[in-house]
Protein backbone atom coordinates (compact mmCIF):
# COMPACT_ATOMS: atom_id res chain seq x y z
CA UNK A 1 0.00 0.00 0.00
CA UNK A 2 1.07 3.36 -0.76
CA UNK A 3 2.36 6.26 1.68
CA UNK A 4 -0.21 8.36 -0.49
CA UNK A 5 -3.22 5.92 0.05
CA UNK A 6 -2.34 6.17 4.05
CA UNK A 7 -2.23 9.49 4.14
CA UNK A 8 -5.26 10.26 1.91
CA UNK A 9 -7.51 7.73 4.39
CA UNK A 10 -6.12 9.32 7.49
CA UNK A 11 -6.80 12.90 6.42
CA UNK A 12 -10.44 11.78 5.72
CA UNK A 13 -10.73 9.79 8.56
CA UNK A 14 -9.73 13.06 10.58
CA UNK A 15 -12.59 15.22 8.22
CA UNK A 16 -14.97 12.98 9.57
CA UNK A 17 -14.19 12.71 13.22
CA UNK A 18 -14.43 16.50 12.95
CA UNK A 19 -17.54 16.24 11.62
CA UNK A 20 -19.26 13.22 12.70
CA UNK A 21 -17.85 12.16 15.49
CA UNK A 22 -20.42 14.11 17.87
CA UNK A 23 -23.20 12.54 16.46
CA UNK A 24 -21.62 9.04 16.22
CA UNK A 25 -21.51 9.81 19.71
CA UNK A 26 -24.94 10.38 20.38
CA UNK A 27 -25.76 7.29 18.80
CA UNK A 28 -23.62 4.87 20.66
CA UNK A 29 -24.62 5.94 23.71
CA UNK A 30 -28.17 4.90 23.04
CA UNK A 31 -27.32 1.87 21.94
CA UNK A 32 -24.67 1.00 24.72
CA UNK A 33 -26.50 2.76 27.01
CA UNK A 34 -23.24 4.03 29.10
CA UNK A 35 -21.22 7.18 28.28
CA UNK A 36 -17.59 5.69 28.87
CA UNK A 37 -18.53 2.67 26.85
CA UNK A 38 -19.67 4.72 24.09
CA UNK A 39 -16.71 7.02 23.96
CA UNK A 40 -14.33 4.00 23.93
CA UNK A 41 -16.61 2.76 21.50
CA UNK A 42 -15.85 5.43 19.38
CA UNK A 43 -12.59 5.90 19.77
CA UNK A 44 -11.47 1.90 18.47
CA UNK A 45 -14.09 2.65 15.44
CA UNK A 46 -12.17 5.30 14.41
CA UNK A 47 -8.98 3.35 15.00
CA UNK A 48 -9.65 0.39 13.28
CA UNK A 49 -11.26 2.56 10.12
CA UNK A 50 -7.83 4.05 9.23
CA UNK A 51 -6.34 0.38 9.13
CA UNK A 52 -9.27 -1.38 7.19
CA UNK A 53 -10.38 1.91 4.84
CA UNK A 54 -6.30 1.45 3.88
CA UNK A 55 -6.78 -1.95 3.22
CA UNK A 56 -10.25 -2.52 1.68
CA UNK A 57 -11.40 0.87 0.33
CA UNK A 58 -14.09 3.93 2.35
CA UNK A 59 -16.93 2.41 2.69
CA UNK A 60 -20.56 4.01 1.40
CA UNK A 61 -21.30 5.62 4.30
CA UNK A 62 -18.30 5.92 6.73
CA UNK A 63 -20.45 7.11 9.70
CA UNK A 64 -22.76 4.16 9.69
CA UNK A 65 -19.96 2.29 9.18
CA UNK A 66 -18.37 3.62 12.17
CA UNK A 67 -21.45 3.60 14.76
CA UNK A 68 -21.80 -0.64 13.36
CA UNK A 69 -17.52 -0.64 14.39
CA UNK A 70 -18.27 1.11 17.47
CA UNK A 71 -20.74 -1.33 18.58
CA UNK A 72 -19.64 -4.42 17.92
CA UNK A 73 -16.23 -3.65 19.18
CA UNK A 74 -18.34 -2.65 22.30
CA UNK A 75 -20.25 -5.70 22.88
CA UNK A 76 -16.85 -8.21 21.84
CA UNK A 77 -15.50 -5.97 25.06
CA UNK A 78 -18.39 -7.28 27.59
CA UNK A 79 -18.15 -10.44 25.75
CA UNK A 80 -14.03 -10.54 26.91
CA UNK A 81 -14.72 -9.42 29.99
CA UNK A 82 -18.05 -11.74 30.53
CA UNK A 83 -15.31 -14.53 31.37
CA UNK A 84 -14.50 -12.63 34.98
CA UNK A 85 -18.21 -11.19 35.54
CA UNK A 86 -20.98 -13.61 34.37
CA UNK A 87 -23.45 -11.05 34.91
CA UNK A 88 -22.56 -8.88 31.66
CA UNK A 89 -23.18 -11.95 29.38
CA UNK A 90 -27.07 -10.84 29.91
CA UNK A 91 -25.83 -7.30 28.74
CA UNK A 92 -23.90 -8.26 25.59
CA UNK A 93 -27.29 -10.46 24.80
CA UNK A 94 -29.07 -7.52 25.08
CA UNK A 95 -26.93 -4.90 23.62
CA UNK A 96 -26.81 -7.83 20.26
CA UNK A 97 -30.57 -8.12 20.48
CA UNK A 98 -31.06 -4.82 19.71
CA UNK A 99 -28.60 -4.71 16.96
CA UNK A 100 -31.48 -5.55 13.64
CA UNK A 101 -34.53 -2.99 14.70
CA UNK A 102 -31.71 -0.12 15.53
CA UNK A 103 -30.26 -0.27 11.78
CA UNK A 104 -33.06 -0.30 10.17
CA UNK A 105 -32.84 3.74 10.14
CA UNK A 106 -30.18 5.18 10.84
CA UNK A 107 -30.52 8.77 9.27
CA UNK A 108 -33.54 9.37 10.93
CA UNK A 109 -32.70 8.48 13.93
CA UNK A 110 -29.24 10.26 14.55
CA UNK A 111 -31.18 13.57 14.89
CA UNK A 112 -32.95 12.19 17.53
CA UNK A 113 -29.96 10.92 18.92
CA UNK A 114 -28.07 14.27 19.14
CA UNK A 115 -31.15 16.05 20.44
CA UNK A 116 -31.55 12.95 23.39
CA UNK A 117 -27.79 14.20 24.31
CA UNK A 118 -27.84 17.81 24.63
CA UNK A 119 -31.43 17.35 26.64
CA UNK A 120 -29.69 14.62 28.84
CA UNK A 121 -26.36 16.39 29.53
CA UNK A 122 -29.05 19.53 30.29
CA UNK A 123 -30.74 17.80 32.91
CA UNK A 124 -31.93 19.20 35.82
CA UNK A 125 -30.78 16.81 38.00
CA UNK A 126 -27.28 17.72 36.91
CA UNK A 127 -25.86 21.05 38.83
CA UNK A 128 -25.45 23.89 36.16
CA UNK A 129 -21.78 23.23 36.33
CA UNK A 130 -21.77 19.85 35.30
CA UNK A 131 -24.89 20.91 32.34
CA UNK A 132 -22.28 23.19 31.47
CA UNK A 133 -19.45 21.18 31.57
CA UNK A 134 -21.32 17.91 29.82
CA UNK A 135 -22.36 19.80 27.14
CA UNK A 136 -19.30 21.04 25.95
CA UNK A 137 -17.72 17.88 26.50
CA UNK A 138 -20.15 15.66 25.16
CA UNK A 139 -21.87 17.76 22.21
CA UNK A 140 -19.24 19.98 21.29
CA UNK A 141 -16.61 17.43 21.88
CA UNK A 142 -14.24 20.19 23.84
CA UNK A 143 -11.42 18.86 25.93
CA UNK A 144 -11.94 18.78 29.96
CA UNK A 145 -8.28 20.99 29.38
CA UNK A 146 -10.00 23.70 26.98
CA UNK A 147 -13.40 23.36 29.45
CA UNK A 148 -10.91 24.35 31.77
CA UNK A 149 -9.11 27.47 30.51
CA UNK A 150 -12.29 29.01 28.93
CA UNK A 151 -13.88 28.86 32.63
CA UNK A 152 -10.63 29.73 34.53
CA UNK A 153 -10.95 26.49 36.74
CA UNK A 154 -8.35 23.56 37.04
CA UNK A 155 -8.92 20.61 34.19
CA UNK A 156 -9.00 18.36 37.41
CA UNK A 157 -11.85 20.33 38.93
CA UNK A 158 -13.85 20.09 35.14
CA UNK A 159 -12.79 16.40 35.05
CA UNK A 160 -14.16 15.32 38.40
CA UNK A 161 -17.87 17.25 37.39
CA UNK A 162 -17.59 15.46 34.36
CA UNK A 163 -17.07 11.31 36.25
CA UNK A 164 -19.71 12.47 38.80
CA UNK A 165 -22.11 13.89 36.35
CA UNK A 166 -21.64 10.18 34.18
CA UNK A 167 -22.21 8.43 37.67
CA UNK A 168 -25.26 10.21 38.50
CA UNK A 169 -26.73 9.73 34.75
CA UNK A 170 -26.01 6.25 34.87
CA UNK A 171 -27.04 5.54 38.92
CA UNK A 172 -30.10 7.39 38.79
CA UNK A 173 -30.70 6.07 35.43
CA UNK A 174 -31.18 9.58 34.15
CA UNK A 175 -33.45 9.03 30.60
CA UNK A 176 -31.62 9.38 27.44
CA UNK A 177 -34.88 10.55 25.16
CA UNK A 178 -36.52 13.71 24.34
CA UNK A 179 -38.93 14.76 27.01
CA UNK A 180 -42.77 14.36 26.49
CA UNK A 181 -44.46 17.18 25.46
CA UNK A 182 -45.43 18.12 29.17
CA UNK A 183 -41.99 18.64 30.25
CA UNK A 184 -40.53 19.72 27.25
CA UNK A 185 -41.00 23.64 27.68
CA UNK A 186 -39.18 23.39 31.08
CA UNK A 187 -36.18 20.90 29.61
CA UNK A 188 -35.81 23.28 26.84
CA UNK A 189 -35.77 26.36 28.67
CA UNK A 190 -33.08 24.37 30.65
CA UNK A 191 -31.03 23.80 27.75
CA UNK A 192 -31.61 27.38 26.65
CA UNK A 193 -30.07 28.77 28.96
CA UNK A 194 -26.98 26.37 29.33
CA UNK A 195 -26.48 28.02 25.50
CA UNK A 196 -26.88 31.69 26.83
CA UNK A 197 -24.37 30.73 30.17
CA UNK A 198 -21.73 29.38 27.79
CA UNK A 199 -22.16 32.47 25.11
CA UNK A 200 -22.02 34.92 27.99
CA UNK A 201 -19.04 33.24 29.72
CA UNK A 202 -17.34 33.80 26.09
CA UNK A 203 -18.82 37.11 25.54
CA UNK A 204 -18.07 38.91 28.66
CA UNK A 205 -15.23 36.86 31.17
CA UNK A 206 -16.25 36.64 34.75
CA UNK A 207 -12.67 38.03 35.42
CA UNK A 208 -9.12 38.16 33.90
CA UNK A 209 -7.87 40.26 31.30
CA UNK A 210 -9.00 39.25 28.24
CA UNK A 211 -12.96 40.97 28.08
CA UNK A 212 -14.17 37.83 25.25
CA UNK A 213 -13.43 34.56 24.90
CA UNK A 214 -14.25 34.48 21.54
CA UNK A 215 -14.32 30.50 21.31
CA UNK A 216 -16.94 29.89 23.60
CA UNK A 217 -19.49 32.30 22.33
CA UNK A 218 -18.58 30.44 18.97
CA UNK A 219 -19.25 27.71 20.39
CA UNK A 220 -22.75 28.85 22.02
CA UNK A 221 -23.86 30.00 18.59
CA UNK A 222 -22.81 26.40 16.72
CA UNK A 223 -24.96 24.94 19.77
CA UNK A 224 -27.64 27.24 19.14
CA UNK A 225 -28.05 26.79 15.82
CA UNK A 226 -28.05 22.97 16.30
CA UNK A 227 -30.62 23.54 18.70
CA UNK A 228 -32.49 25.56 16.17
CA UNK A 229 -32.02 22.76 13.52
CA UNK A 230 -33.29 19.94 15.68
CA UNK A 231 -36.22 21.48 17.26
CA UNK A 232 -37.45 24.80 15.52
CA UNK A 233 -38.98 26.31 18.47
CA UNK A 234 -39.58 30.06 18.60
CA UNK A 235 -37.37 30.50 21.71
CA UNK A 236 -34.64 28.77 20.01
CA UNK A 237 -34.38 30.88 16.87
CA UNK A 238 -34.50 33.47 19.52
CA UNK A 239 -32.11 32.98 21.10
CA UNK A 240 -29.90 32.16 18.41
CA UNK A 241 -31.10 35.77 17.35
CA UNK A 242 -29.76 37.54 20.64
CA UNK A 243 -26.35 35.69 20.23
CA UNK A 244 -26.01 36.83 16.73
CA UNK A 245 -26.65 40.47 17.59
CA UNK A 246 -24.51 40.44 20.55
CA UNK A 247 -21.54 38.62 18.58
CA UNK A 248 -22.09 41.07 15.53
CA UNK A 249 -20.85 43.95 17.26
CA UNK A 250 -17.59 42.09 19.36
CA UNK A 251 -15.36 43.73 16.56
CA UNK A 252 -16.79 47.67 17.75
CA UNK A 253 -17.02 46.50 21.37
CA UNK A 254 -13.12 46.44 22.44
CA UNK A 255 -10.99 49.30 21.82
CA UNK A 256 -7.52 48.32 20.10
CA UNK A 257 -5.89 48.85 24.09
CA UNK A 258 -8.73 46.23 25.43
CA UNK A 259 -11.31 49.06 26.66
CA UNK A 260 -14.92 48.44 26.48
CA UNK A 261 -16.71 50.86 23.96
CA UNK A 262 -20.46 51.81 25.00
CA UNK A 263 -23.19 50.95 22.56
CA UNK A 264 -23.35 54.69 21.49
CA UNK A 265 -19.48 55.12 21.39
CA UNK A 266 -19.05 52.14 19.44
CA UNK A 267 -18.21 52.42 15.48
CA UNK A 268 -21.26 51.16 13.82
CA UNK A 269 -19.30 50.46 10.37
CA UNK A 270 -17.52 47.63 12.33
CA UNK A 271 -20.41 45.68 13.38
CA UNK A 272 -20.79 42.44 11.46
CA UNK A 273 -23.81 42.87 8.50
CA UNK A 274 -24.36 39.41 7.89
CA UNK A 275 -24.79 38.26 11.64
CA UNK A 276 -27.32 41.34 12.19
CA UNK A 277 -28.96 40.31 8.80
CA UNK A 278 -29.21 36.61 10.35
CA UNK A 279 -30.39 37.83 13.35
CA UNK A 280 -33.29 39.96 12.36
CA UNK A 281 -34.70 37.79 10.11
CA UNK A 282 -34.75 34.79 12.75
CA UNK A 283 -36.34 37.64 15.11
CA UNK A 284 -39.12 38.28 12.39
CA UNK A 285 -39.55 34.16 11.91
CA UNK A 286 -39.72 33.92 16.00
CA UNK A 287 -42.46 36.70 16.25
CA UNK A 288 -44.28 34.92 13.36
CA UNK A 289 -44.74 31.85 15.89
CA UNK A 290 -47.06 33.95 18.12
CA UNK A 291 -44.85 32.20 20.80
CA UNK A 292 -43.21 34.91 21.99
CA UNK A 293 -40.39 34.29 24.80
CA UNK A 294 -37.95 36.65 26.85
CA UNK A 295 -35.02 35.37 24.42
CA UNK A 296 -37.03 36.86 21.67
CA UNK A 297 -37.76 40.27 23.00
CA UNK A 298 -34.62 40.28 23.80
CA UNK A 299 -32.89 39.88 20.49
CA UNK A 300 -35.89 42.56 19.13
CA UNK A 301 -34.33 45.37 21.39
CA UNK A 302 -30.93 44.19 20.48
CA UNK A 303 -31.98 44.47 16.73
CA UNK A 304 -33.43 47.95 17.17
CA UNK A 305 -30.02 48.95 18.13
CA UNK A 306 -28.53 47.16 15.45
CA UNK A 307 -30.67 48.79 12.80
CA UNK A 308 -30.46 51.85 13.13
CA UNK A 309 -26.85 53.98 11.83
CA UNK A 310 -26.26 56.49 14.08
CA UNK A 311 -27.67 56.51 18.04
CA UNK A 312 -29.80 59.55 17.77
CA UNK A 313 -31.75 57.40 15.35
CA UNK A 314 -33.14 55.13 18.02
CA UNK A 315 -36.27 54.69 18.46
CA UNK A 316 -36.93 54.46 22.40
CA UNK A 317 -40.37 54.52 22.57
CA UNK A 318 -40.11 51.09 20.90
CA UNK A 319 -37.39 50.14 22.83
CA UNK A 320 -39.31 50.51 26.50
CA UNK A 321 -42.41 49.31 24.75
CA UNK A 322 -40.67 46.04 24.73
CA UNK A 323 -38.80 46.29 28.05
CA UNK A 324 -42.70 46.66 29.28
CA UNK A 325 -43.77 43.14 27.55
CA UNK A 326 -40.26 41.71 29.05
CA UNK A 327 -41.03 42.75 32.57
CA UNK A 328 -44.47 40.75 31.60
CA UNK A 329 -42.62 37.66 30.29
CA UNK A 330 -39.76 37.12 32.51
CA UNK A 331 -39.94 40.20 35.17
CA UNK A 332 -36.54 40.72 37.46
CA UNK A 333 -34.42 43.85 38.61
CA UNK A 334 -32.03 43.75 35.98
CA UNK A 335 -34.38 43.74 33.43
CA UNK A 336 -36.18 46.79 35.32
CA UNK A 337 -32.75 48.24 35.27
CA UNK A 338 -32.54 48.10 31.49
CA UNK A 339 -36.18 49.56 30.98
CA UNK A 340 -35.03 52.14 33.72
CA UNK A 341 -32.06 53.80 31.10
CA UNK A 342 -34.28 53.06 28.22
CA UNK A 343 -36.87 55.49 29.65
CA UNK A 344 -33.85 57.77 30.47
CA UNK A 345 -33.39 57.78 26.91
CA UNK A 346 -36.75 58.26 26.38
CA UNK A 347 -38.25 61.06 29.08
CA UNK A 348 -34.71 62.34 30.35
CA UNK A 349 -32.29 61.35 33.06
CA UNK A 350 -34.74 62.31 36.30
CA UNK A 351 -36.89 60.00 35.17
CA UNK A 352 -34.29 56.86 34.70
CA UNK A 353 -33.12 58.02 38.05
CA UNK A 354 -36.21 57.57 39.62
CA UNK A 355 -36.78 54.47 38.18
CA UNK A 356 -33.54 53.25 39.45
CA UNK A 357 -33.17 54.41 43.37
CA UNK A 358 -36.76 52.80 43.76
CA UNK A 359 -35.06 49.31 42.50
CA UNK A 360 -32.44 50.26 45.15
CA UNK A 361 -34.93 51.12 47.97
CA UNK A 362 -36.28 47.67 47.66
CA UNK A 363 -32.51 46.34 48.62
CA UNK A 364 -32.51 44.86 44.85
CA UNK A 365 -29.14 45.02 42.77
CA UNK A 366 -27.25 47.04 45.21
CA UNK A 367 -24.36 44.92 44.65
CA UNK A 368 -24.24 44.87 40.56
CA UNK A 369 -22.00 47.12 38.97
CA UNK A 370 -23.32 47.95 36.13
CA UNK A 371 -26.58 49.43 38.32
CA UNK A 372 -24.12 52.12 40.50
CA UNK A 373 -22.67 52.49 36.48
CA UNK A 374 -26.50 53.51 35.05
CA UNK A 375 -26.71 55.89 37.86
CA UNK A 376 -23.41 57.30 38.34
CA UNK A 377 -24.04 58.43 33.98
CA UNK A 378 -27.52 59.28 34.62
CA UNK A 379 -26.49 61.70 37.67
CA UNK A 380 -23.45 63.07 35.36
CA UNK A 381 -25.98 63.87 32.50
CA UNK A 382 -27.80 65.78 35.22
CA UNK A 383 -24.71 67.99 36.50
CA UNK A 384 -24.87 66.12 39.86
CA UNK A 385 -21.14 65.23 40.14
CA UNK A 386 -20.63 64.26 43.66
CA UNK A 387 -23.07 61.71 43.52
CA UNK A 388 -21.68 60.82 40.08
CA UNK A 389 -18.67 60.09 42.05
CA UNK A 390 -20.13 58.14 44.54
CA UNK A 391 -21.98 55.84 42.30
CA UNK A 392 -18.54 55.35 40.41
CA UNK A 393 -16.98 54.42 43.12
CA UNK A 394 -19.70 52.04 44.13
CA UNK A 395 -19.47 50.09 40.95
CA UNK A 396 -15.69 50.11 40.83
CA UNK A 397 -15.98 48.07 44.37
CA UNK A 398 -17.84 45.75 42.90
CA UNK A 399 -16.14 44.75 39.52
CA UNK A 400 -12.80 42.24 39.84
CA UNK A 401 -13.16 42.17 35.68
CA UNK A 402 -10.00 44.78 34.28
CA UNK A 403 -11.33 46.30 31.18
CA UNK A 404 -14.64 46.94 32.98
CA UNK A 405 -12.49 48.94 35.32
CA UNK A 406 -10.34 50.76 33.18
CA UNK A 407 -13.65 52.05 31.54
CA UNK A 408 -14.76 52.56 35.29
CA UNK A 409 -11.67 54.99 36.25
CA UNK A 410 -11.76 56.73 32.76
CA UNK A 411 -15.46 57.80 33.51
CA UNK A 412 -14.39 58.89 37.43
CA UNK A 413 -11.59 60.96 35.79
CA UNK A 414 -13.70 62.52 33.06
CA UNK A 415 -15.92 63.60 36.07
CA UNK A 416 -12.82 65.41 37.67
CA UNK A 417 -11.91 67.41 34.49
CA UNK A 418 -15.42 68.22 34.48
CA UNK A 419 -15.33 70.33 38.14
CA UNK B 1 -35.46 0.51 38.94
CA UNK B 2 -36.24 0.85 42.24
CA UNK B 3 -36.42 4.39 43.78
CA UNK B 4 -36.72 6.05 47.20
CA UNK B 5 -39.39 9.03 47.90
CA UNK B 6 -38.15 10.59 50.93
CA UNK B 7 -40.75 13.34 51.68
CA UNK B 8 -39.64 16.11 54.43
CA UNK B 9 -41.37 19.10 55.31
CA UNK B 10 -41.53 21.35 58.45
CA UNK B 11 -43.37 20.08 61.36
CA UNK B 12 -44.21 23.08 62.96
CA UNK B 13 -46.09 23.74 60.01
CA UNK B 14 -47.57 20.88 58.99
CA UNK B 15 -49.11 20.66 62.93
CA UNK B 16 -50.86 23.91 62.68
CA UNK B 17 -52.47 23.00 59.50
CA UNK B 18 -56.12 22.07 60.11
CA UNK B 19 -57.55 18.37 60.93
CA UNK B 20 -59.28 18.56 58.17
CA UNK B 21 -56.53 19.27 55.58
CA UNK B 22 -53.92 16.89 57.29
CA UNK B 23 -56.59 14.27 56.63
CA UNK B 24 -57.15 15.18 53.15
CA UNK B 25 -53.57 15.54 52.76
CA UNK B 26 -53.10 11.47 53.97
CA UNK B 27 -55.80 10.42 52.06
CA UNK B 28 -54.64 11.91 48.81
CA UNK B 29 -51.32 9.87 49.58
CA UNK B 30 -53.09 6.65 50.10
CA UNK B 31 -54.82 7.21 46.87
CA UNK B 32 -51.71 7.76 45.27
CA UNK B 33 -50.36 4.32 46.23
CA UNK B 34 -53.42 2.68 44.73
CA UNK B 35 -53.02 4.57 41.43
CA UNK B 36 -49.01 3.10 41.43
CA UNK B 37 -50.19 -0.15 42.75
CA UNK B 38 -52.49 -0.53 39.54
CA UNK B 39 -49.50 0.11 37.41
CA UNK B 40 -47.16 -2.00 39.06
CA UNK B 41 -45.22 0.66 40.45
CA UNK B 42 -45.78 0.33 43.84
CA UNK B 43 -43.93 -1.34 46.52
CA UNK B 44 -44.28 0.41 50.02
CA UNK B 45 -45.24 3.30 51.39
CA UNK B 46 -45.70 4.86 54.90
CA UNK B 47 -46.22 7.96 57.09
CA UNK B 48 -43.60 8.61 60.25
CA UNK B 49 -44.43 10.20 63.70
CA UNK B 50 -42.80 13.55 64.12
CA UNK B 51 -38.80 13.34 64.23
CA UNK B 52 -39.54 13.97 68.55
CA UNK B 53 -40.20 9.81 68.67
CA UNK B 54 -36.96 9.24 66.86
CA UNK B 55 -33.89 7.99 68.60
CA UNK B 56 -30.13 7.56 67.38
CA UNK B 57 -28.58 4.77 68.11
CA UNK B 58 -24.70 4.65 66.81
CA UNK B 59 -22.45 1.87 67.85
CA UNK B 60 -18.64 3.14 68.75
CA UNK B 61 -16.12 0.80 69.99
CA UNK B 62 -18.44 -1.73 70.25
CA UNK B 63 -20.73 0.30 72.86
CA UNK B 64 -23.66 1.10 71.30
CA UNK B 65 -24.77 4.61 71.90
CA UNK B 66 -28.79 5.51 72.05
CA UNK B 67 -29.88 9.17 71.88
CA UNK B 68 -32.33 11.31 70.86
CA UNK B 69 -32.76 13.06 68.19
CA UNK B 70 -31.89 13.87 65.10
CA UNK B 71 -30.21 17.36 66.11
CA UNK B 72 -30.99 18.48 62.46
CA UNK B 73 -30.41 22.23 61.90
CA UNK B 74 -32.63 22.30 59.11
CA UNK B 75 -36.41 23.35 59.63
CA UNK B 76 -37.65 20.45 57.28
CA UNK B 77 -37.93 17.17 58.89
CA UNK B 78 -38.35 13.08 57.26
CA UNK B 79 -42.13 13.12 57.48
CA UNK B 80 -42.67 9.85 55.44
CA UNK B 81 -41.66 7.79 52.53
CA UNK B 82 -42.76 5.74 48.90
CA UNK B 83 -40.68 3.03 47.43
CA UNK B 84 -41.88 2.55 44.44
CA UNK B 85 -40.41 1.21 40.94
CA UNK B 86 -39.40 3.21 37.75
CA UNK B 87 -38.04 3.02 34.63
CA UNK B 88 -36.12 5.72 34.70
CA UNK B 89 -35.60 8.88 36.84
CA UNK B 90 -37.91 11.25 34.62
CA UNK B 91 -40.74 8.57 35.39
CA UNK B 92 -39.89 8.57 39.44
CA UNK B 93 -39.70 12.63 39.35
CA UNK B 94 -43.25 12.49 37.49
CA UNK B 95 -44.51 10.20 40.48
CA UNK B 96 -42.92 12.45 43.24
CA UNK B 97 -44.42 15.65 41.91
CA UNK B 98 -47.74 14.10 43.19
CA UNK B 99 -46.70 13.37 46.83
CA UNK B 100 -49.28 15.15 48.71
CA UNK B 101 -45.90 16.44 51.02
CA UNK B 102 -44.03 17.69 48.02
CA UNK B 103 -46.49 20.59 48.01
CA UNK B 104 -45.61 21.60 51.09
CA UNK B 105 -42.22 20.62 52.22
CA UNK B 106 -39.80 18.54 49.56
CA UNK B 107 -39.32 15.19 47.62
CA UNK B 108 -36.17 14.01 47.50
CA UNK B 109 -35.99 11.14 45.10
CA UNK B 110 -33.04 8.50 45.56
CA UNK B 111 -32.08 5.73 43.06
CA UNK B 112 -31.59 2.45 45.00
CA UNK B 113 -28.44 0.04 44.71
CA UNK B 114 -29.84 -2.88 43.56
CA UNK B 115 -27.65 -5.96 45.54
CA UNK B 116 -28.35 -9.77 45.93
CA UNK B 117 -28.14 -11.74 48.92
CA UNK B 118 -31.63 -10.07 50.38
CA UNK B 119 -34.67 -12.28 51.44
CA UNK B 120 -36.82 -12.12 48.47
CA UNK B 121 -39.88 -9.72 48.90
CA UNK B 122 -43.54 -10.87 48.34
CA UNK B 123 -43.64 -7.59 45.46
Amino acid sequence: MSEDTLNKVRELVDTVYRTESRRILATLIRLLGDFDAAEEALHEAFAIAVEQWTRDGIPNNPRAWLVSTGRFKAIDGIRRRTRFDASLAELATQLESGIHDAQENPAESIDDDRLRLIFTCCHPALSPEAQVAMTLREVCGLTTEEIAKAFLTSPPTVAQRIVRAKAKIRKARIPYEVPSETALPDRLDAVLRVIYLVFNEGYSASSGESLTRRDLSAEAIRLGRLLMELLPDAEAMGLLALMLLHDSRRAARISRTGDLILLEDQDRSLWNRDQIAEGVALIGKAFASRQIGPYTIQAAISGFHSQVTHPTATDWPQIVSLYDLLMQASPSPVVELNRAVAVAMRDGPLAGLALIDAIFARGDLTNYYLAHSAKAELCRRLGRIAEAKAAYQQALSLTQQKPERRFLEQRLAGLQDHK
Amino acid sequence: MKFLLLVHHDENAFSKMSETTRKEMLEKSVHLTHQLHNKGQYLSASPLHPASTAVIVRVREDKPLVTDGPFIETREQLAGYFLINANDLDEAVGIAVQVPGARIGSVEVRPLIEISGLPTEKC
